[in-house]
Parts: structure tokens; C-alpha cells; sequence
């Protein structure tokens, strides 16, 4: 009892090592890491993460024992202090914050260990070993910013973190920088810096709004600890927590790929997969909802923001999973899919379902960062296939059966056109695959049922319109899950490098394998009837976690919509599928589903024009504003005419004047006559230093009486 | 508090004065008929000889310096003694250590052959 | 008489300590008659004194029934003595070496002179701080009268040593006004005395004394006639070590006196010391324009810098005079590297019977050796106060404060001679880096890591102005 207790207030103390030990893994792979074999720098990187989801681990035992969690000052540093502005460098220990911390770790960690084996294929693939150091301080880069984010004590520290893993994000789509085809504008080779780019500037709108929020909220309270915001907001005005919230919604929309700022997101799958799982899945992109989570206290104050949340969460949701429907790239499928599903969570937390939200976050991080990694597993068994077909013994013609090219005429590893029949060819990828699938598609008892259930169910009695977004959504979730499973894995492989597709390597799979059991197992967290984690996160949330019952009625009726939607996707994908295989180009349809769709289907495919529309709307207005302020504002009227005519004319005339009569005549005659006084100055003290002392004793009595003198005559 | 010192200044401005005025009286009035006698140093008859200044060889000045200092100990040593029942314990490790002291100089002067007269 | 225990001694052990060695260093050279025993012994004295101050920190006593106050000033102090010390001796050894007169006694003399120099620091008594004046001064006459046969250095060491005594003089005349004006000599006794004073004319006259005393010290305008000659006749080392040392415990004692027991009488004396500091600067500058000796340019220039150094003292009976003696100290730190490099460098340049000092024997230093021109050349730069060097700082925490007390025309007349002084700061530069020349320059490992350590702490300090300025700013607010 007594070592528990110890213990128990000892851990809280090691907080700032969930932030240290990955910044202790940065230093070591910059200062060594170039001397290191590649394995040793994924293995330093990945234990630097196990060594922060430990002490996520004791500080989550310490919480079991004491539930309110604390505040811990690291070193009692004060980090800005300026007029009433005071924000210390504090660590907050507290149920919210440290299941987050435990999410982020544990998948990162696993995610770590199967970038080791990822990366050493792709980096060879890109035939560019010198960056796979790089990748993995920038990784854990990413893991130190997301600590700070979910550890954060005061809105601003949280902005440290929310701008931090923005910065790896970027960094991260661009990590292939020098490579890229099409894109939007078809540039050669930018594309992926490109997609960096638009994720930055994306996000930038939103931070805009934070930081907004982060304003008014100092305006309104003179304070940024979140404490005492949650203390002081119950004494604002209505229209202050309104605005605070909205402005603090678009810096949601933006970091968690919300509408209208989601168009980031599907682009920044340019950066490699892990990045896309760890990144873009499971974690940052979820920053959002920790965000509306952590800051509940204010949302319950407006039913207002409260409503606009949960309606932008639950449109989200519906609107992407429609886009999802009608795409071919594994991993851009999987975004949509992605924004879809925190659209579910945004729901849930606006709704005021905050456990719901923040336990779906949790089974999907499991569950979507799986998909993602099988994808990238998937991903580079085809690209094994296709390089052994290129390189090895197989020598038939290529691109026989009309692959899919991309325009440079290189094979598309991530068509899912490309492939099928895999589930042969990578059994372990096509079981965790399955298992992921089934998960987000909400399939009894794995892991997203119980919190998609959790949500509907919230919704229900919370939100009824938003219940029907997101059922609708559901349906669409389990339809476009299947039919990605079936063109992938089922029927017969549509080209020849699926054909010759290669299982990966234990160190590859063995994380998908973990992560699938813990997609199955995750529900766990939360069962109906338990509420183990509705318990747990009541000691931060207070009053914001409601019990809700289990609800028969809605868990029944996702279940038949999801097990419809599958019916539906095996029904169009199976056998169907490969009959139009067979069809002649011309013939053939673009994606079974679309003689159903027509017209809406060539939406689906356009993603609904959205990016066009930006770039329209947004893109196009400002180039004409930059052009008319260069050409017109700077050039015409700012340089031409005030610089050069009126300053720099007139300043022409005034030097002309003042060098000719005044310089000369006066100035100089200045100059000249200091310099001349001086010396004869410095001569005459010359002629007193005359090396007498007697002398020299008379001028210090001289000055000692004449300063006796001053002091008594005065 | 000044004004009490004004006779004393007064005082002092009539003497220099005075003094001033005498030697003024005389310089202007006396008459002056300088011989070489008479702007000899010592007007007493004797002949001056030599340099007025002459040089000793400087073994003296170390031994006179040494002379002093082993004087100003003595002389330290006097009061002491007076108040040396008052003082204690502490007196005599006072005195102890600035007889100490001096001892270390002491030494020092003896090594480095300042008592030898060659 | 027990009113002493042995935690009197403690409390000053730094100083007590390089005394008793001193001694014993003493019996050393008797005995071995070998002065690199001693330098070494001398040097591994000042490390142990150094550690024993950095011991003293955060140390707030009085001791000998407050005579003596160990502080955070104190003890800043010590450090700066102590570290001069050091690089003075780093100086030295090459040098004498070079002369051929190397002899052990310099380092024991230099001992006991820097135990001066801590105790007047550490001086809270009118009388200890007369003692801690001559125990500073007394082994200082001898070392600028040490080259043996060299008549430049003996009269330099007899100037020194007799207008020394007649400023001592006025020290102790002041001393006496005081204690016959309040019955104390204790700074706290005087303080209180000096409150109830109705009429404080002997008081003021007492501390007007001091001042001149303390003047002659540092070597203020009209009493600095004894430094060109003094700088320019003695060793170089003792030159470099004298305008250190003996500024840094001259005005360490002034600021103690005068914050702790004239604050009544500021307003009197502010504009006395006004005027001294304008003078200094004057007289120091413009006089340091007509040099042509090396050696007498950085007296003057040395002049200059007391008066720099004073200008943070007409606020010290104003509500900033923390800030004062912060930028103050600060100040003096600043000029200790720089001072020490400079002097550095013309100790490398010169030759034996004094040759090599004049600024035609830098001319084309430059281009036959870099480093050291290099060097040379920060130095200056410090001493004229441009960035990025450690003199700038001090001049811009000093030029701030007395803005701050409301004394901008004192600031202005500042700037302005700072500006003279680049004048011939970069006369020296032209004869390095502009004239032809062949100058001869023997490399001396001891020598040559005083210059590098000296440069490295002119810019490097300069980097870390805001901590050291801290650190100076919490010696100073130990002494309130």
C-alpha cells in the first residue's frame, strides 16, 4: 500500500517524459543517427514512442487511484509572461488527457515499428536511402507536438501542439517532395510538395480561427488556463461564447478535416502510408475532436454552437462517405472514409455525447489506423509483384490487360483497378484488412459497432436530424467498405503485378496483427451496461459524460442497414464486376455502380467539384487581387510614381541642396574647427602632464579645495 | 554652525597678513647688497663642501627599513601589554599571529641574505 | 574582547585564506628561490580563493562586529579580483620571462594586493576600508617599481607610491570629519548619525574627502595626473593589472561608502561627481587622441573608462541606484576581459627595453598575423563599445540607467565622447590593418591563452549580457 502510493504520486511527476523521450529520440537521431544502420535509427525512434505510451501507462494507473488527475508546472517555468497575460509550462494530468496520450502512443508505437519495416521498402523503392533518418525524426517530432497537444494545461500550449503537428504533417505529405504526377495542376514532380502545401494553408484558415477564439477568450476571461476559463465562461455574455466557440469550430474544421476545410485531406495521402495512418487517421486529424472534448464546458454553455457542431459533424460525415463511394485509390478511399468518420466524432462531442465521441476516436484510431497500414501493406505486395515482373524472370508483355496508368505511363500501385484476387497472394493482409473493414463498417461485436452504436444511439434522443446524417452515413460506410474489400481481394487479379503480389514481412505484419486484435477487442473500452470508460473520463468531463442506455432499437436497425449495405456491395462487385471486366473498353462501365448512379456518379468521382469551386471561389479571386495590387498598386502608383517622382525626386533636389552651399560651407568648417580645438585641448593637457609630481599633487589639491569649496560657499 | 569658525579665519587672514606685510615692508624698503657670503647655505662661517646630497650605499636603508619595522612591533607590543589582562585569550592570539606574521618576514629577509653586510 | 569567533573568519575565509597563503608563499620563495614554483602555487592560491567565494554565495553576514559584509556585491567583487588575478598572471609569467627578471615575489605581492582589493569590497567601516586601501595600494608601489635598473619603473613606482600616500592622506582626513561629525566610522552608525545631523557640513566635507581619495584611486579627473606616467613607466602586466585591479576595488568601496553611509549628502555631492565625470571623460578622450604610445593611449583610454564607470554614480541617491551599481558592475566586468586582452596583445607585441609600444610598431599587423590583429581589433571594438562585444552591453545598460535617472545630458555627453574614443581606438586599426609594416611577435602558449580566452569572453559574454546582468543585478540587491 504504501509503495502504491509512492508510486501513484510519483508517476504523475514523469509526465514531461511523454514529451522527452521522443524529443530524446529526435536528439539521438540527429546527433548519431546519420552513423546508424537504418534499422537501428527505426528501432531508437519506435522505442522512444514504447517509452512515452510507458509512462502513459503509470500515469494512467497513478489516475486509477487518483481520479482528479493534477496540474503539473514542469519546473515552474513561466513561459510568457507579459501584463496580465501568464502562462506557465504545465502538464495536465487528467482522464481526458491521458486517454489520448494513451491512444496516441500505443498506436503510434505500433505504427513506429511497422514504419521500420515500410519505410526500408519505400525508401528503396524511391531509390533515396539518406532520408529514411529524416522520416524518423520528423515522426517523432510529430509524436512530441501531439503530446504537448493532448498534455497542454492552457489554450496557448495547446496551440504549440496544434501548430506543431500541422508543421509535421506538412512536412510529412511533402516527405517525397521532389516526386508527385498530376495533381491539380498537372505540374510534374510538385505535386506531393503541392499537396503539403494545401494541407498547410488549409490548416492555416483554421488556425486563424483558433487563434481567434484563443483571443477573445483572453479578452473575455484574462486568462488561457483552462480552469479558469471553464470557471469565468458561466458569467459571459452569450454572443462572447458563441463567437468563441464558432471561431474555435473553424480551427476544428481545419485541423479535423471538417466541412468546408476538409480538401485537404484526401491530397495529404501523397505522403507515405505510415504518415497517412499515424498522421491523417489516427491521431492529429483527431485533435479537433479532442479540442470541441476538452473545451465541452463552453460548447454546453450555447445550444447554439452546440447545434451548428453536430450539424457541420454530421453532414461531414454523410458527405464523404458519398465521395468515398466513387473512388479508386486505396488510400484516397480510405480518407474519405476517414473524414466521414470524424464527422461521426465531431457529431458525437458537438451533440454533447462526449464520451461517445471520444471512445469512437479511440476504436477507430485502432481500427482505421489498421486500414491504413494494411493498405500500404497491400500496397507494397503489388508493388513487389510488379517490380519482380519488371526485374525478374517473367517476361510477358506488359500493361496486356489495359492497366491502369497514370500519365507518366508508370504502373498505380494504389489503383485499386489494379488489383483483386489478393486475398490468396497476402493472407495475413486480407484477414486484418477484413477485420478492420468490418470494424468501420460496424459489424457486431468488433470494436466500431459499439462506439458507432454509442453515437447513433446519443443521437437519437440528442439530435434527430443529425441521427439520420449519420445513419444514412453508416449505410454508405459499410457499402464503399465492401466494395474496396471485393476489388481488392476477391475475384481474379485485373493485372499482372497482382498476380505476382507477395505477402510482406513479419516486422510488417505483426503490427497489423496487433492492431486487428485490438479492432476486435476495443469495444471493450466501453461496453453497454459497463460504461468502463464513460466512468473513467466522468472524473475530467464532470458533468458532460451521460450514461446512455443501450439502445435495442438503434443498434438493430445499423446492424440491418450495415449487413443491406454489404449485401448490396457483394451483390454489384462480385460476380457482376467480373463479367464487365471481360466487356470491351468502350463498354464497360467505369465502376459498377455507376449505370445506377448516372449522373451522380460523375459527381461522386469529381468529389462534387469542391476543389474546382475553391479554386474558382477562392484561388482565382486572389491571384486577380495579387495581379492588380503588383502591376497596378505596387508598381504603377507605389514605385513608379510615389518612389521614384515624388521621394526619391525630391529627395534629389533637397541633397543637391544641402551638399553644395551647406556641407561645404558650414558643415565642414564645423568638422574642421572641432578637430583643430581638440587638438590644441589635447596639447595643452599634454604641457600639464608634465611629470612633476609636485605638480601633480598640486592639481589633486587643487581639486579637492576647489571642490571643498563648492560644497562650503554654496 | 560655520559663522563660529569667522574668528578663527579672521584670525588667520591678519597673521598672513601681517606676516606678508612685514617681509613685503622689508623687500621693498631694505636695501640689498648680496655677496657670496651672504648667499652661502649656512651663514654661519663654515664652508660648504661636496654635493648637498650625497649617496649611501643602500645596505643602510634595508637595515634601517628592517630597524623600523621590527620598532613599529615593539611599539605595538606597549599598548598591548597595558590592556593585555582585559583582553584575554584573545590578546595573545591576536598578538600571536601579528608576531607571526612578522616572523615569516623575518625569515624571508634572512634567506634572501638581506643581513648579510657583503 | 571575545566578541570574535571563529565564524568571523569564515565568513571572509576567501580573503583570509590568500592571505595565510600569501605567507606561506612567502617562506616558499625563501626557501626555493624559484619563481615558477611560486607562480604555480600563486595561481592554484587564486583558483582555491575562487572556489571558496563561489562557496560564499548567496552568503548574507557581517563579520568583526560589522566591519566587514559578505554580499552578493562582495562576492561579485571577489570573482572579478580573482579572475583578474589569473589572467594577470597568465600575463606575467611570459613576460618576465622575457625581461629576464622574473622573480617569484611579484606573484606574492599581487596576492596580497588582491586581498586588498576583496577587502575594500568587503569593507563596512570607514577604518577597514583606509587599511583594505593601503593593503591594495602598498604592494602595487613596489610592483610598478620592479624592473630592476630600469629608471622609467622606479620613477614610475615613486610617483605612484608618494601622490598614493598624500591621496591616503585624504582619505584618512576624511575619515576622521566623519567620525567627529557622527562618532562613527561603522557605515550603518554614520548613516544613522548623519540623519540627525542638523548640520552637515562636516559630514559632507568628510565624504568630499573620501571621494578625492578614492578618486585618486580609480583615477578621476582632476586626480589621474599620476597614470599616464605610472601606466606608461611600470611592467606592462602590472599596468594591465593595476587599471583593473585597483579601479575595480577603488570604486567597489566608493559605491559601499557612499550608498550605505552618505545617502543624506547626495544631493550635495551629485553634482560634484557630475562634474568629475564629465571631466574624466573629457580630459581621458581628448587627451588619449594625442597619444602615440600604446601604452599611454589605454592609460588615457583607462581614464576614460573611470569616467564612464562614475557616470553610473550620480544616481546613487536617487530610487535607481540598484540599477546604478548593477550596470555599474557590469560595466566593470566589461572592461576587466576587455582591458585584459588589449593589454595581451601589447605585451605580445613588445620588445625588451620597452620598445615595440609605439602604434607605428602595429603597422602591418594585420597581415602578418591575423589572429592577433584579429584579436586586437575585438578588443578595441569593446572598448569603443560597438556590437557585438561585451563593452557594448556595458554601455548600453550604463547609458540606460542614467537615462532613466533624468541625467540625459549626462548620457549625451556620454555618447558623444564614446564616439571620440572610436577615434583613436581605430587609429590603432589603421596602423594594423592599412600601414605596412614587419612587426616581430614571439608566441607564448601562456600569453596566447590569456588573448583567447579574453576574446572569447568579449563576444561570448556579450551573448550572455542578459544573464550576467542578472547575476550583477541580484549582487546589487544583496547590498540594499
Amino acid at each position: 500500500m504504501l509503495l502504491r502510493e509512492a508510486a501513484a504520486t510519483n508517476y504523475f511527476n514523469l509526465v514531461p517524459w511523454v514529451v522527452f523521450f521522443p524529443v530524446l529520440g529526435i536528439l539521438i537521431n540527429l546527433l548519431v543517427g546519420g552513423r546508424l544502420r537504418e534499422k537501428m535509427i527505426g528501432v531508437i525512434a519506435s522505442l522512444a514512442v514504447a517509452a512515452s505510451f510507458a509512462v502513459a501507462v503509470l500515469l494512467a494507473l497513478s489516475l486509477n487511484d487518483q481520479h482528479a488527475g493534477t496540474i503539473i508546472a514542469f519546473m515552474n517555468l513561466e513561459w510568457i509572461s507579459i501584463g496580465d497575460l501568464h502562462i506557465d509550462w504545465a502538464f495536465r494530468v487528467d482522464t481526458l488527457s491521458v486517454t489520448m496520450m494513451l491512444a496516441v502512443s500505443g498506436v503510434g508505437t505500433l505504427i513506429h515499428i511497422y514504419a521500420i519495416a515500410y519505410m526500408h521498402a519505400d525508401v528503396r523503392h524511391h531509390q533515396d536511402p539518406t532520408r529514411y533518418r529524416r522520416f524518423f525524426v520528423f515522426f517523432n517530432l510529430f509524436i512530441v507536438m501531439m503530446m504537448i497537444l493532448v498534455s497542454a494545461d492552457n489554450y496557448l500550449m495547446l496551440f504549440v501542439g496544434w501548430e506543431g503537428v500541422g508543421l509535421c504533417s506538412y512536412l510529412l505529405i511533402g516527405f517525397w517532395y521532389d516526386k508527385g504526377k498530376g495533381g491539380a495542376n498537372h505540374l510534374d514532380g510538385i505535386s506531393n510538395a503541392l499537396a503539403g502545401k494545401k494541407a498547410f494553408i488549409t490548416n492555416r484558415i483554421g488556425d486563424f480561427g483558433f487563434l481567434i477564439a484563443t483571443f477573445l477568450m483572453f479578452g473575455a476571461f484574462g486568462s488561457l488556463q483552462f480552469d479558469t476559463v471553464f470557471t469565468k465562461a458561466p458569467f459571459a455574455s452569450q454572443g462572447t461564447i458563441l463567437a468563441i466557440t464558432l471561431f474555435m469550430l473553424l480551427g476544428v474544421a481545419g485541423k479535423s478535416a471538417q466541412l468546408p476545410l476538409y480538401v485537404w485531406l484526401p491530397d495529404a495521402m501523397a505522403g507515405p502510408t505510415p504518415v497517412s495512418a499515424l498522421i491523417h487517421a489516427a491521431t492529429m486529424v483527431t485533435a479537433g475532436v479532442y479540442l470541441v472534448a476538452r473545451s465541452h464546458e463552453l460548447y454546453a454553455l450555447s445550444s447554439q454552437a452546440q447545434n451548428i457542431v453536430a450539424l457541420v459533424g454530421g453532414l461531414t460525415a454523410l458527405f464523404a462517405a458519398t465521395i468515398a463511394v466513387g473512388q479508386f485509390d486505396i488510400k484516397k478511399l480510405l480518407a474519405y472514409s476517414t473524414i466521414s468518420q470524424l464527422g461521426f466524432m465531431v457529431a458525437a462531442v458537438g451533440m454533447g455525447a462526449i464520451v461517445a465521441g471520444i471512445f469512437h476516436l479511440v476504436t477507430h484510431a485502432f481500427f482505421k489506423a489498421l486500414l491504413f497500414l494494411s493498405a500500404g501493406s497491400v500496397i507494397q505486395g503489388v508493388e513487389a509483384g510488379h517490380h519482380a515482373m519488371e526485374h525478374g524472370s517473367i517476361k510477358e508483355s506488359k500493361h496486356k490487360r489495359g492497366e491502369h496508368l497514370n500519365e507518366g505511363g508508370e504502373f498505380d500501385a494504389q489503383d485499386m483497378r489494379n488489383m483483386g484476387g489478393l486475398s490468396r497472394r497476402m493472407p495475413v493482409t486480407f484477414v486484418v484488412y477484413l477485420v478492420g473493414a468490418l470494424a468501420l463498417a460496424g459489424i457486431f461485436p468488433l470494436a466500431g459497432f459499439w462506439s458507432k452504436d454509442e453515437i447513433l444511439a446519443e443521437a437519437l434522443h440528442l439530435h434527430p436530424a443529425v441521427f439520420v446524417l449519420l445513419i444514412i452515413a453508416a449505410f454508405f460506410t459499410a457499402f464503399y467498405m465492401t466494395r474496396q474489400i471485393w476489388m481488392i481481394f476477391f475475384s481474379k487479379p485485373r493485372s499482372r503485378p497482382a498476380e505476382y503480389a507477395r505477402e510482406n514481412s513479419l516486422l510488417l505484419t505483426l503490427p497489423l496483427i496487433l492492431l486487428a486484435v485490438l479492432s476486435v477487442f476495443g469495444g471493450a473500452l466501453n461496453l453497454p451496461f459497463w460504461h468502463t470508460l464513460t466512468h473513467w473520463l466522468d472524473y475530467t468531463l464532470a458533468e458532460g459524460a451521460k450514461v446512455g442506455s443501450f439502445n435495442y432499437l438503434v443498434a438493430g436497425l445499423s446492424t440491418v442497414l450495415a449487413l443491406a449495405a454489404i449485401a448490396l456491395g457483394i451483390f454489384l462487385y462480385g460476380k457482376r464486376y467480373q463479367a464487365q471486366a471481360k466487356l470491351p473498353a468502350a463498354q464497360r462501365p467505369v465502376d459498377p455502380v455507376q449505370p445506377y448512379l448516372r449522373g451522380a456518379f460523375t459527381g461522386i468521382q469529381h468529389k462534387w467539384w469542391i476543389d474546382e469551386f475553391y479554386d474558382w471561389l477562392i484561388l482565382r479571386r486572389y491571384v486577380a487581387l495579387s495581379r492588380f495590387l503588383s502591376y497596378r498598386f505596387e508598381e504603377r502608383f507605389w514605385h513608379d510614381w510615389l518612389h521614384d517622382n515624388a521621394i526619391a525626386g525630391s529627395f534629389r533636389q533637397t541633397a543637391h541642396f544641402l551638399a553644395q552651399p551647406v556641407d561645404l560651407g558650414i558643415i565642414d568648417g564645423i568638422a574642421n574647427g572641432l578637430g583643430t580645438i581638440s587638438q590644441r585641448f589635447a596639447s595643452w593637457i599634454r604641457r600639464a602632464q608634465n611629470g612633476f609630481v609636485r605638480s601633480y599633487a598640486t592639481w589633486v589639491l587643487a581639486g579637492m579645495v576647489i571642490i571643498l569649496g563648492y560644497l562650503i560657499l554654496r | 554652525m560655520l559663522e563660529s569658525y569667522y574668528p578663527i579665519a579672521i584670525l588667520i587672514g591678519i597673521t598672513v597678513g601681517l606676516g606678508i606685510l612685514v617681509m613685503g615692508l622689508g623687500h621693498w624698503f631694505g636695501p640689498r647688497r648680496p655677496t657670496q657670503r651672504k648667499n652661502a647655505p649656512y651663514e654661519s662661517g663654515m664652508m660648504p663642501y661636496g654635493p648637498g646630497t650625497r649617496q649611501m650605499p643602500i645596505r643602510f636603508y634595508l637595515v634601517a627599513v628592517l630597524f623600523i619595522l621590527f620598532d613599529v612591533e615593539v611599539i605595538f607590543l606597549f599598548p598591548w601589554a597595558v590592556v593585555y589582562r582585559e583582553l584575554g585569550l584573545f590578546g595573545v592570539i591576536e598578538m600571536a599571529i601579528f608576531i607571526f606574521i612578522l616572523l615569516v618576514g623575518f625569515i624571508y629577509a634572512l634567506k634572501k641574505g638581506a643581513f648579510e653586510w657583503e | 574582547m571575545s566578541g570574535y569567533g571563529i565564524e568571523d573568519l569564515v565568513y571572509i575565509l576567501p580573503i583570509v585564506f590568500l592571505l595565510v597563503w600569501a605567507l606561506v608563499l612567502v617562506l616558499v620563495e625563501a626557501f626555493t628561490k624559484r619563481p615558477d614554483v611560486t607562480m604555480l602555487l600563486a595561481a592554484f592560491g587564486l583558483l582555491a580563493a575562487v572556489t571558496l567565494s563561489v562557496i560564499q554565495f548567496g552568503t548574507e553576514a557581517t563579520a568583526f562586529k560589522e566591519m566587514l559584509t559578505v554580499d552578493g556585491y562582495a562576492v561579485f567583487v571577489y570573482m572579478l579580483v580573482l579572475a583578474s588575478g589569473l589572467l594577470s598572471l597568465g600575463l606575467a609569467y611570459d613576460y618576465n620571462r622575457r625581461m629576464g627578471w622574473a622573480r617569484g615575489e611579484y606573484y606574492i605581492l599581487m596576492l596580497f594586493s588582491i586581498a586588498g582589493a576583496m577587502l575594500m569590497a568587503s569593507a563596512a567601516n570607514l577604518i577597514v576600508v583606509f587599511l583594505a586601501l593601503e593593503l591594495l595600494s602598498i604592494p602595487l608601489y613596489v610592483m610598478a617599481a620592479f624592473v630592476p635598473n630600469d629608471a622609467s619603473s622606479e620613477e614610475a613606482g615613486l610617483k605612484y607610491f608618494l601622490l598614493g600616500a598624500f591621496a591616503g592622506g585624504f582619505v584618512l582626513y576624511g575619515v576622521a570629519l566623519i567620525y567627529g561629525a557622527t562618532g562613527a566610522t561603522n557605515l550603518m552608525d554614520v548613516v544613522a548619525a548623519a540623519l540627525g545631523t542638523n548640520s552637515p557640513v562636516m559630514l559632507l566635507t568628510g565624504a568630499a574627502l573620501i571621494l578625492v581619495g578614492l578618486g585618486f584611486k580609480v583615477a578621476l579627473v582632476p586626480f589621474h595626473m599620476w597614470t599616464p606616467d605610472v601606466y606608461q613607466g611600470a611592467p606592462t602586466p602590472v599596468t594591465a593589472y593595476m587599471a583593473v585591479v585597483a579601479k575595480a576595488g577603488g570604486f567597489a568601496a566608493l559605491f559601499r561608502v557612499f550608498i550605505a553611509a552618505f545617502p543624506s549628502v547626495s544631493a550635495d555631492l551629485t553634482p560634484v561627481i557630475a562634474t568629475l565625470v564629465v571631466l574624466t571623460l573629457v580630459v581621458g578622450n581628448v587627451a588619449a587622441l594625442a597619444q602615440k604610445n600604446i601604452k599611454r593611449m589605454l592609460a588615457y583610454s583607462s581614464i576614460s573608462h573611470a569616467g564612464f564607470l562614475m557616470m553610473a554614480f550620480v544616481t546613487y541617491g536617487s530610487a535607481l541606484y540598484a540599477d546604478a551599481v548593477t550596470s555599474l558592475l557590469f560595466y566593470l566586468l566589461a572592461f576587466t576581459v576587455t582591458s585584459f586582452g588589449s593589454w595581451a596583445v601589447v605585451i605580445a607585441l613588445e620588445k625588451a627595453e620597452g620598445k615595440g609600444l609605439d602604434f607605428e610598431d602595429y603597422a602591418g599587423l594585420g597581415k602578418k598575423y591575423p589572429m592577433l590583429s584579429a584579436a586586437m581589433l575585438v578588443f578595441l571594438l569593446s572598448f569603443a563599445g560597438v556590437p557585438p562585444t561585451l563593452g557594448f552591453a556595458g554601455k548600453f545598460f550604463l547609458f540606460r540607467t542614467v537615462l532613466e535617472a533624468g541625467y540625459a545630458w549626462l548620457a549625451i555627453v556620454g555618447v558623444i565622447m564614446s564616439l571620440v574614443s572610436a577615434f583613436y581606438y581605430l587609429r590603432v586599426v589603421r596602423f594594423m590593418y592599412f600601414e605596412q609594416g614587419d612587426p616581430e611577435v614571439r608566441s607564448e602558449p601562456v600569453l596566447n591563452l590569456v588573448t583567447a580566452i579574453t576574446v572569447v569572453g568579449t563576444i561570448f559574454l556579450f551573448l550572455f549580457s542578459g544573464p550576467l546582468l542578472a547575476w550583477a543585478s541580484e549582487a546589487v540587491l544583496a547590498l540594499i
